[in-house]
């Protein structure tokens, strides 16, 4: 069981106020995620929940049960670590083992879970290695797997893939996917990758300056992004913002259409630009627009190739179902 | 980076490192031989250098003359327990100014410094007599509890700067493992921090060892250390060389070895973990 | 990292030090300036009552103040000076490609190991000596007159002996940090055309600051208390009684607690304007 309840929750550093009076339900099972730029207080909310960090005011409630006093050791959570933080001088089974040796549980059941999470992880191999002789991978499934053998109430994330390279990050992201699916336990992950956010959660939470700017799935984030700020952060390519006149034709102070919600033609269209770059995929073409009118760069996303070179005009014409208006303070309209 | 070096370079530098080496290296040496020779080839003009005649004598007499393995122990209780006890206070400061600072921590670890910096023979006399005052004058339990409080400081300095390295986000992990503080501290910074605390250890040891004004001010007989030892050899018997070098051979040897078998811990020992 | 919970067991888990030391530092400050307002003869009376700054006023009138800490500062700031330089220059040294490196760096450390008597006793009688010791050989075997070292140069002397016993580790803090020297920017600044002793001013040098600064630091703290030093060789005589050593005979020689008190605020004092310096340096300097 592991329902996550914050109520009313802040913290401040001396006089600073990294995290404004916040609500947030995390439901049992739940696979949620924490995304945001540096610095927007998500990996702060992380420790908030840990225990390894105090709350200023408010209350924590896990299962129920106010956990807002209760010590990091007591609040049945576990957490892997950007570092993974593993312990350099115990061997891989041992750091398995560690938590379960803080809880007094007995040998041969420590034994049964070490192997059981070890095949689970593909570990079994290395258990009498120090975790110096692994590699980044491997490490981090040291770390989820002493965090497994707690069997806690919920698991906490902190960027736990950023130390790896792109093609592992790609391999992980699917076996924590996979792990969340065997589990079905309460998982919380911190990441600044929206691709991250958007592929593993169940509900994404966007947060900036520890203000939570949307609550919502990831499909709810992309389709209907409640301001700008959600709507710039999630997708990749970024949404192309436009200001001024031709988001007033619209009724509105900024409109906002994403890369690949707009038609490209060579001879006609609602926008006149010249191409600046054009990357070449091979599945997608991406073609940076220049002097379009509209202020900034334009981006656009074209399934297949295309031929498009720099200098060439181009014309644009985004489609009009899936533009996104919004008012001078940024929110949503319609 | 890896860039010929010429031959002729190498050869260079190496003479010249082997060379100062060599002279700063040389009084030590100088002494070393001196013991094994009689007092007259000690004092030969020109001297000699290799070609004496060995003797044992010297120490045969330096160990007649005083009880050298009595200063010895008292050396090494002195030495070993003040050293000992001074870790087993610095370690949970150091941990709390290490991984709990606060806009404090910088004021109090300079404090600690500065009280380094308090002349010893400003407070001779009263501790003379808090000394008589406890009946703990001339012991080993009075310089050891001395002699931790001279170095404290430094021990506290050494380690926070060695915890300083252990990331603290592995403190962190044994907390949300479920480990208490003690267990945090025994068996997770502690076996981290070895070579850090081994290397805190040896150089107080050492400085407690050679520590030259407590050691000779506030004992007579009972708990004098090898600096007293060494000390009743300044006049007139310091015009005897050869004995002179046989008394301080042994006074220095068990440090010499000691840091011979540990020079890695040393060597980062030495610079008081302040630069890496 | 910081919950009231970690704060408060790092509050109590500081304590014990901190109470110590505060007790070391405080007791016998407090006993010292008690002192230092008394005449205090314990040989001869014993406590013969307040005398209000009588005491402060004799010791620093008396011939021997003002040369003791001339001597006091000499000796501080001849033995940094000569062991940064040669620290410097021979930790460049040692950090070239050589052969024996180890076994250079170990004689070189060696000296650190020798208990201050020892080494005071050693370079007295058998380097020093006029007649027999080995530097009296060395400037006959030049034709020239030995000097009588601890008497005509006195002061140098003692320079020299506590040098010898600081150059190591001088040199091991500042080979350290050289090592530590991101070859690289050493690179880099050779391809923007800089030649080596240029190189050597504007990267290694800024390189070495904080180190230098460790060194200073560490070093003045033990270098305003050399004592067996003096002790041993000439027991404060020629021109060699620093502060520490005038107080000390003050107390234990003289038998005079009262003056020999007021003599030890005074290097206290001197103590703490030094530490107020060095604090300020290092406090900067410490941060990395």
């Amino acid at each position: 069981m592991g329902q996550i309840k914050l109520n009313q929750v802040t913290k401040r550093f001396g006089e600073v106020e990294v995290i404004p009076p916040l609500d947030l339900t995390i439901e049992d099972g739940e696979f949620t995620v924490f995304v945001g730029p540096s610095g927007c207080g998500k990996s702060t909310l992380l420790r908030l929940i840990a225990g390894l960090e105090d709350i200023t005011t408010g209350h924590i409630e896990i299962d129920g049960n106010d956990a807002t006093n209760v010590p990091p050791a007591k609040r049945g959570l576990a957490m892997v670590f950007q570092s993974y933080a593993l312990y350099p001088h115990m061997s891989v089974r041992k750091n398995i083992a560690f938590p379960m040796k803080m809880a007094g549980i007995d040998e041969a059941e420590q034994n049964r879970r070490i192997d059981s999470a070890a095949k689970a992880l593909n570990l079994t191999d290395y258990l009498d290695r120090r975790p110096g002789q692994l590699s980044g991978g491997q490490r981090q499934r040291v770390a989820i797997g002493r965090a497994i053998v707690r069997e806690p109430a919920a698991f906490l994330f902190d960027e736990p893939l950023s130390n790896l390279d792109a093609a592992l990050r790609v391999g992980m992201r699917l076996e924590i996917s996979e792990l969340h699916e065997r589990l079905k336990t309460t998982m919380i992950y911190v990441t600044h990758d929206q691709v991250e956010a958007m592929t593993m959660a169940d509900k994404i939470v966007v947060l900036r300056a520890g203000i939570v700017e949307q609550v919502g799935s990831p499909l709810e984030l992309y389709h209907t992004p409640r301001n700008e700020f959600v709507a710039g952060f999630i997708g990749s390519p970024k949404m192309n913002l436009i200001k001024g006149a031709e988001a007033e034709k619209h009724g509105a102070a900024t409109i906002g259409i994403r890369p690949e919600h707009t038609d490209v033609s060579k001879t006609e269209g609602m926008w006149k630009g010249v191409v600046g770059v054009a990357e070449h995929l091979g599945s997608d073409t991406f073609i940076h627009v220049h002097e379009t009118g509209l202020g900034d760069l334009v981006t656009v996303r074209i399934t297949g190739d295309i031929q498009a070179k720099h200098g060439d005009t181009i014309y644009l014409t985004p489609q009009m179902d899936k533009l996104h208006k919004f008012d001078a303070q940024g929110l949503r309209i319609g | 980076m890896a860039r010929a070096v010429t031959q002729q370079r190498k050869i260079i530098n190496t003479a010249a490192a082997w060379g100062i080496g060599l002279l700063i290296f040389f009084p030590i040496l100088w002494t070393i031989l001196t013991s094994f020779k009689t007092e007259a080839q000690a004092i030969a003009d020109p001297p000699i250098f290799l070609a004496f005649d060995w003797t044992l004598e010297n120490y045969a007499v330096v160990m007649e003359r005083s009880n050298y393995m009595r200063f010895l122990w008292n050396s090494v209780i002195i030495a070993g327990g003040s050293t000992l006890l001074g870790i087993l206070v610095a370690v949970p400061a150091a941990w709390s100014m290490a991984f709990v600072p606060s806009k404090r921590t910088k004021d109090i670890l300079l404090w600690m410094l500065s009280t380094k910096m308090l002349p010893a023979v400003g407070v001779l006399y009263p501790i003379y007599l808090i000394f008589i005052k406890l009946g703990i004058l001339d012991t080993r339990t009075g310089l050891v509890i001395v002699l931790m409080l001279m170095n404290l400081p430094i021990i506290v300095w050494m380690l926070y700067t060695y915890f300083r390295e252990i990331p603290g986000e592995i403190l962190e992990a044994a907390r949300m493992d479920g480990a208490t503080l003690k267990e945090e501290i025994l068996y997770v910074l502690t076996p981290m921090a070895v070579p850090g605390i081994a290397s805190t250890l040896l150089l107080n040891f050492i400085l407690a060892w050679n520590e030259a004004f407590w050691t000779l001010n506030l004992t007579a007989v009972n708990a004098a250390p090898l600096t007293a030892f060494i000390a009743s050899y300044s006049s007139p018997e310091g015009l005897f060389f050869a004995k002179l070098s046989a008394a301080s051979t042994m006074a220095i040897a068990p440090i010499l070895i000691l840091g011979w078998f540990s020079q890695k811990q040393l060597v980062s020992g030495l610079t008081f973990g302040a630069v890496k | 990292m910081a919950t009231q919970h970690s704060r408060s067991a790092a509050r109590l888990m500081m304590a014990p030090a901190v109470v110590l030391l505060l007790g070391w530092m405080l007791v016998p400050l407090i006993m010292t300036l008690m002192f230092s307002f008394k005449k205090y003869l314990p040989l001869r009376g014993g406590d013969l009552g307040w005398v209000g700054f009588e005491n402060y006023v004799r010791f620093v009138s008396s011939s021997a103040f003002w040369p003791s800490v001339v001597a006091t500062l000499t000796i501080v700031g001849g033995v940094l000076l000569i062991t940064v330089v040669f620290g410097v220059l021979l930790a460049i040294l040692l950090n070239q490609p050589m052969w024996g490196q180890g076994v250079v760096r170990i004689l070189v450390i060696a000296p650190f190991f020798v208990m201050p008597t020892v080494s005071a006793l050693v370079w007295k009688n058998m380097f020093m000596d006029p007649v027999n010791g080995l530097l009296a050989h060395l400037w006959k075997f030049f034709g020239a007159t030995p000097i009588e070292w601890l008497s005509q140069a006195s002061l140098p002397s003692i320079v020299m002996i506590v040098s010898w016993q600081w150059l190591p580790f001088a040199t091991l803090i500042l080979l350290t940090a050289i090592q530590s020297l991101d070859s690289e920017q050493l690179e880099a600044a050779e391809m923007d055309g800089a030649p080596p002793l240029k190189r050597f001013g504007y990267i290694t040098l800024p390189h070495l600051g904080r180190a230098i600064t460790v060194v200073v630091l560490i070093q003045t703290i033990f270098l305003l208390a050399v004592f067996a030093e003096i002790f041993v060789t000439t027991g404060g005589a020629f021109g060699t009684r620093t502060l520490t050593y005038l107080i000390f005979q003050r107390v234990l020689e003289s038998q005079n607690v009262g003056l020999g008190s007021a003599g030890g605020v005074y290097a206290i004092i001197l103590a703490n304007i030094v530490a107020i310096f060095l604090m300020r340096a290092v406090g900067k300097n410490l941060d990395a």
